[in-house]
């Protein structure tokens, strides 16, 4: 891809960045893009955990229709901690703030993102704010939902919720400074020669997640701020005795949180569109569709918040205009999509772990839209708002569409970023076991929302039990698949193969530099001359390996 | 080229060049100041639906809100945007002691403005036109007072105080000084930013070959300001007619 960046291999191997400082200072005190990007994977991952302990415990508990194993309570405290913790501290952060801040400025051939210190700023700031939500569970947790609606959160909740809000707040900043950096970084530090449209899709994709932070991340602060001054200085602004109105609440959140589904799927759409056109060894079909395909969804995702207000008292000429709206987005996701199919068709597709993870997304999350269809249609809504449908609905959304695009990125990406390889065989046993138990957790939920399960509660009528039973059980293997991955995830930083520079054969920019790379990430900044696809001509690093050691250029 | 020198020196080790450093800069700023609109604008939408779903308790609170402080911090931080303008200048000249000087006046005429906004919070206190449980209001004794000190009452007021729910005022309040609130909040928040530019000033870290720091403070300010200006004549002003 690149003419001056041949440094791997050609002149002596300079310090990674993992061997660039060994002390607990040189770790919390970067300001190096790739090491913050390590801070971040660490903590999502504690926070994953606490996330799935969570719904471990609720899905006990919804073995058996009767309430035993915990309180109303205590339930509707173990779901809003599922929610909160999984939402803003896992998912919005594990592409952007890990595989973003890793990926982006090697990809584009820069040293470091624009503003490094803003950008160690920002987890101190992501993990201050997750300590307050932490502590707000540890004090007893909060009972809201997610969702924070008011006027239950701002005047009737007996539990938690000012931690709670003012963490979510908190976090928020985090994930504007991650947004700012990225923005300001693919406007203005791209090497010589590489233009807008040789940008790897990757980068276009967070590029429109970044626009879509920064305009909706501060809604949904000052929506949190509003509930803050609401409990904490008894202001009114949604009280309904003053006139106030607890819907305005809805529709700021929702301005935000609609638009939020898209920072949680953009990202991995853009690692499904690198990991399928290196495993099919073809050049992405359609590439300026796919790229701004990716700012119409941005776009319009702002556009389609009502559409979780059918029922809540709005219009209904307004929920027409925002039901017609949510279909508009499917043509952008569609075209995605057909455009991944078509770059597989004729390629040479193998299927090792990340690229079985893309196929994990298709599925799954071509079923997560397809049933949002079903929800943005006004007249199905009011059968299934609230139900189990929803629940699994945005679980396939979230999980089979981001969480999938995160797994395919870490496996993708790991030898890059860890310098080792990960084992193969047991990757992909776990990829399996993961989509499996995936879908025997919530096909079943479909099921039972349409058949008139309510969502948050935690006793139910008899005739459910067969199904939840089912979804438990998918829960356990899924849960299983996960303590594998993490094992030999592990394993592999002790015991994993060495990397080369490019074991997937790629060619994209990050993959012509060492790995791990240097601090500095390239010796000499590069060139570029090609786009990321170029799979018809030989990349730089693979020509230079094979002058050196011819057997193992592909691993 | 001393300049050139001094102009290398500042650059980062991860830009190529001065005129990224400063593009990125710019840019960073900008869109910061992007997300600060969408985070003023929840409560603008709250205050438009409000407003037009109460017109009669704006017509009410906005007289119970006094034009002459109002205007009067107005001016103070107009005045303020035209001395933060000149210091990015005579940075830009390389006239550091002028720059240190503009920072100073910048300062003050901020701290002004906090303190007239606290002589207001503090009438409003006095007067229990805080929300909550202390908020009160009577209407009837409230025209009485206009017309016992020779103000003209017009009919839009008149009819305005006669019917208003005062639950709504309190409404508007709450509205009042979340906004009002925020903005100080950012004004406390540039005035220490100020602090440390002054003090980067007066040590000497700006020429005419770097200064992004001082650029993007002021376009910060100015930023604080201009919501201001749109929050003066929606506080105070248009609810009166």
């Amino acid at each position: 891809m690149s003419e001056a960046s041949t440094n791997a291999t050609a002149t002596a191997a300079p310090k990674s960045y993992l061997d660039d400082g060994s002390t607990i200072r040189s770790w919390l005190l970067t300001i190096d893009h790739k090491r913050i990007a390590i801070l971040y994977l660490i903590s999502i991952t504690i926070f994953f955990a606490l996330g799935a302990f969570a719904a471990a415990a609720f899905r006990l508990e919804l073995l058996t229709p009767q309430g035993d194993f915990l309180s109303a309570e205590t339930y509707n405290k173990f779901f809003t901690m599922h929610g909160i913790v999984m939402i803003f501290f896992f998912l919005l952060p594990s592409i952007p703030a890990v595989m973003g801040n890793f990926l982006i400025p090697i990809m584009i051939g820069a040293k470091d993102m624009a503003f490094p210190r803003l950008n160690l700023l920002s987890w101190y700031v992501f993990m201050a704010g997750a300590g307050l939500a932490i502590s707000a569970i540890i004090a007893g947790g909060v009972d809201t939902g997610w969702t924070f609606y008011t006027p239950y959160s701002s005047m009737y909740a007996n539990s938690h919720v000012i931690l709670a809000v003012t963490g979510a707040f908190i976090a928020g900043f985090s994930s504007i400074m991650t947004g700012l950096n990225i923005i300001v970084t693919v406007q203005k530090m791209r090497a010589p020669g590489l233009t807008w449209f040789r940008l790897p899709l990757f980068v276009w994709s967070m590029y429109a997640t970044s626009l879509v932070v920064l305009l909706g991340t501060p809604v949904v602060a000052i929506s949190l701020a509003m509930i803050f001054v609401e409990r904490f200085l008894g202001f009114g602004i949604f009280d309904p005795a003053l006139g106030g109105d607890p819907v305005l609440f809805q529709h700021i959140f929702w301005f935000y949180s609609h638009p939020a589904v898209y920072i949680m799927i953009l990202p991995s759409m853009g690692v499904i569109s690198e990991v399928i056109a290196c495993f099919s060894r073809r050049r992405v079909y359609g590439y300026t569709f796919v790229a701004f395909s990716s700012l119409a969804i941005a776009v319009i995702g702002f556009f389609v918040w009502g559409h979780h207000m059918f029922v809540s008292g709005q219009s209904a000429y307004a929920g027409v205009i925002f039901s017609f709206l949510t279909f508009f987005v499917a043509i952008p996701t569609a075209i995605k999509i057909i455009n991944w199919i078509m770059t597989m068709h004729k390629g040479s597709i193998s299927f090792d772990a990340p690229m079985l993870y893309a196929f994990g997304f298709l599925g799954l999350f071509l079923v997560g839209g397809l049933t949002g269809l079903f929800l943005s249609t006004m007249a199905t809504d009011v059968h299934l708002h609230d139900t189990y449908f929803v629940v699994s609905h945005f679980h396939y959304v979230m999980v089979g569409g981001g969480v999938m695009g995160f797994f395919a990125a870490l496996h993708y990406w790991w030898p890059k970023m860890m310098g080792r390889m990960y084992p193969e065989g047991w990757a992909k046993f776990a990829a399996i076991v993961i989509f499996i138990g995936f879908n025997l957790t919530f096909l079943p939920q479909f099921q039972m929302g349409y058949h008139g399960m309510p969502r948050r509660y935690h006793a139910y009528a008899p005739e459910f039990q067969i199904m939840h039973v089912m979804s438990t059980a998918g829960a356990s293997v899924m849960g299983a698949g996960y303590l594998t991955m993490f094992s030999y995830l592990i394993w592999s930083l002790f015991k994993g193969k060495k990397a080369s520079a490019n074991p997937w054969d790629s060619r994209g920019l990050e993959w012509e530099t060492a790995c791990p790379p240097p601090t500095h990430n390239f010796l000499e900044t590069p060139v570029v001359t090609q786009d990321a696809y170029s799979f018809d001509l030989p990349s730089v690093t693979c020509v230079l390996e094979k002058k050196d050691k011819p057997e193992e250029h592909r691993v | 080229m001393s300049s050139a020198s001094q102009a290398n020196e500042h650059v980062a080790h991860h830009f190529e060049s001065a005129e990224q450093q400063r593009q990125s800069a710019q840019l960073g700023m900008w869109a910061f100041l992007v997300t600060e609109v969408m985070f003023f604008s929840g409560l603008f939408a709250a205050y438009i639906i409000y407003r037009s779903l109460y017109p009669e308790a704006w017509t009410v609170g906005s007289h119970m809100l006094s034009i002459g402080l109002g205007g009067f911090n107005t001016i103070i931080l107009l005045c303020s945007s035209l001395t933060m303008a000149l210091a990015v200048h005579a940075a830009q000249t390389d006239k550091r002691g002028a720059s240190a000087r503009w920072i100073i006046l910048t300062i003050v005429l901020g701290l002004a403005f906090l303190g007239v906004k606290m002589v207001e919070y503090s009438a409003k206190i006095e007067h229990h036109l805080v929300p909550g449980a202390h908020f009160h209001l009577d209407p009837a004794q409230e025209l009485a007072n206009l017309q016992a000190a020779g103000v003209q009452v017009g009919d839009h007021l008149r009819h305005a105080m006669e019917t208003v729910n005062t639950a709504h005022v309190q409404l508007f309040f709450s509205l009042y000084f979340a906004i009002t609130g925020l903005h100080a909040l950012h004004m406390i928040i540039g005035i220490g930013v100020m602090i440390w530019l002054l003090k980067t000033t007066i040590e000497g870290r700006y020429s005419s070959a770097y200064i992004n720091p001082v650029e993007v403070s002021g376009l910060y300010w100015h930023f604080v300001d201009i919501v201001w200006i749109f929050l003066f004549p929606l506080l105070y002003l248009v609810g009166r007619h």
